[in-house]
């Protein structure tokens, strides 16, 4: 048979061959993806969990030798900050996600402001923290110290804000234009049509984009190293230097004592938790809502 | 006409306000990122005027004696987006193979979803486990493997010499390839769903085997998405600070091997900030100033080709 003799040909058997192998390869490099991911949450949770008492919430860091202490002042200073940040992202990146979905839709300046906010959505954090640094160095008559909580909010609310743009602009765009002009044909003016109609129906997608935001901006270090820089103390004043989880961690982790080194294990544990928790419930409404 | 005329100039005014006003914050986004190159160009102009351009390639860095060249931490930095852009590559391009061809549909959405959750793990964290996990094990196993037999070659020898301390660029560039790894596959999976089925169908029609189909029909025909999504892991690679001050070993200065020491842009600027001032604080400016420049030129560059994607 023909067919027979093809199979048993050298070439063919070749290919096939290779073709196991290169597929072989393929579940190979998901093994790796899937192995970093398990290894890393598994060095978190083994090292964390020691470190996991409510004393974490309730006491302040503890100085170098002291026993025990907790992350309470690092965790207010990160929720402080983070919360002031979301609320000065949240209404400028929705609007400005208004502009480019419902008026602007392909003007230049939506092409160029949908590229640079892409740009600024992967530009480095460091340099955003040290331009909210230069903006309170330099004054402009904002008050507050180029050190301070409200550097560190402003620094973290330009990272934060590329991210709403972006989903407020693609979850727009998918609402679809029959209800628009039906809003529109009954004499609703066009505001009014934005509120009732393209918000009403993207809510789902834009407050999936702010929890993203959020998960973002709480595990960000580099920028609060150059503008909060951290407060060994309870503090709740905006306008001096503010603690927060991520830099009390990298303080702690880089530190030869035991006991800090526990407590930078239990501090990245709470925010990597808190993250993919974040990160896997807007997943999930975002299924729910297909 | 129906409508009163009071009625109507209600109405305008108010939608003009709304419009003007999300106008107004859609010009805000583009003034934040002038804002951003214009400032840290002030900050940097001392250092420019007393360095002179030389700062982009001397290899000097000494705070006492006033001495700043931003060689070293520009080397350090496209090193180590190198070694993680070569690394992360096969694996990113392995696993968006898989999941777009040959993962069954059930197991397709939780194997993406355990892939991106890689990239919403903070960078802090990255570095942690990289300095108190992974660093060891290099020092211990990893790099006098590869020095006993790469290290051994001529010439690539010795890159691969030094001693083994388990922190240095080499280990940089590894924990760099884990944190792209989600990005470049998000991009790769998303041009090869663009490949037409038909074009698919017929390479199998002719008796290709999947590995042939890949070869000969997805990847020619992604080549342009698949190059642009590398881009964008390099750009990302290029400005992470956290992950790699960790595990760099910061220190100044050139180094032929990969297992030294050395810094990046953003590791120099997270290590000294808060102790600079002055000309020390100027410098740090001009190395933030090179580091969002040549990041968003990378990242420009991964947009026009990603973008000439989507008109096809």
């Amino acid at each position: 048979m023909q067919i027979q003799d093809f199979m048993n040909s050298s070439l063919y058997k070749r290919r096939q061959r290779i073709n196991a192998i290169m597929l072989t390869l393929t579940a190979v490099a998901v093994v790796i993806g899937l192995v970093w991911l398990v290894w890393i949450l598994w060095s978190l949770l083994s090292k964390g969990l020691p470190a996991l008492s409510v004393n974490l919430f309730t006491h302040n860091q503890p100085t170098m030798g002291e026993e025990g202490g907790g992350l309470k002042n690092a965790i207010v200073g990160s929720l402080m900050m983070v919360g002031t940040a979301t609320l000065i992202t949240t209404p400028v990146g929705i609007l400005a996600g208004t502009y480019l979905a419902e008026y602007g839709r392909n003007n230049t300046l939506t092409r160029v402001v949908r590229f640079v906010n892409d740009i600024l959505l992967s530009a480095p954090s460091i340099t955003i923290g040290m331009f909210a640094f230069i903006l309170f160095y330099f004054g402009l008559g904002l008050g507050g110290h180029a050190n301070s909580g409200w550097s560190g909010s402003i620094a973290l609310a330009i990272v934060m804000l590329p991210v709403v743009v972006r989903t407020t602009d693609d979850m727009l765009k998918l609402v679809p234009n029959g209800l628009r002009e039906a809003a529109v044909a009954l004499g609703c003016p066009y505001w009014k049509m934005i509120f009732m109609i393209c918000y009403r129906s993207a809510k789902t997608g834009m407050l999936t984009g702010l929890l993203l935001g959020i998960a973002r901006i709480f595990g960000e270090t580099a920028p609060l190293i150059v503008t909060a820089v951290g407060n060994n103390f309870f503090s709740t004043d905006m306008s001096q230097r503010m603690a927060s989880l991520p830099k009390v961690i990298l303080d702690f982790a880089m530190s030869p004592d035991d006991n800090w080194r526990t407590l930078a294990w239990g501090g990245a544990m709470l925010i990597t938790l808190f993250v993919l928790f974040i990160n896997i419930s807007t997943r999930a409404i975002a299924a729910r809502g297909k | 006409m129906s409508l009163s005329s009071t009625q109507t100039v209600r109405k305008s005014w108010l939608d003009s306000a709304f419009k003007n006003l999300t106008l107004v914050n859609a010009w805000l986004v583009l003034l934040i990122i002038i804002a951003i190159i214009g400032s840290l160009a002030y900050s940097a102009s001392d250092t420019f005027k007393t360095q002179g351009m030389a700062f982009l390639w001397r290899d000097a860095w000494d705070v006492g004696a006033n001495e700043y060249g931003a060689l070293g931490p520009i080397v350090g930095t496209l090193l180590t987006a190198g070694i993680a852009i070569v690394l992360a590559l096969p694996v990113s391009f392995g696993i968006a193979i898989f999941l777009t061809e040959l993962s069954p549909t059930w197991l397709r959405r939780p194997l993406a979803t355990a892939i991106e959750l890689l990239a919403a793990i903070p960078s802090i964290i990255y570095g942690m486990w990289g300095l108190f996990v992974l660093a060891p094990l290099f020092a211990k196993y990893v790099q006098p493997f590869l020095m006993a037999t790469i290290g051994k070659l001529p010439f690539i020898g010795q890159f691969f010499a030094a001693p083994v301390l388990g922190v240095g660029v080499f280990t940089a560039g590894v924990v760099l390839s884990i944190m792209i790894v989600p990005f470049i596959t998000a991009v790769l999976r998303d041009v090869f769903e663009l490949v037409p089925p038909m074009l698919k169908e017929s390479a199998y029609g002719l008796g290709g085997t999947t590995w042939e189909v890949v070869r000969h029909v997805v990847i020619p025909y992604t080549r342009i998405g698949a190059v642009g999504g590398t881009i964008l892991g390099l750009g990302r690679a290029l400005g992470e600070t956290m992950a790699v001050t960790f595990v760099i070993g910061n220190a100044h200065g050139l180094n032929t091997s990969l297992f030294a020491p050395g810094n990046s842009i953003a590791s120099t600027i997270a290590n000294e900030f808060a102790e600079a001032s002055d000309a020390h604080l100027s410098a740090l400016m001009a190395l933030a100033l090179v580091l969002f420049l040549i990041t968003t030129i990378v990242l420009s560059l991964a947009k026009l080709l990603l973008a000439r994607l989507d008109t096809k």
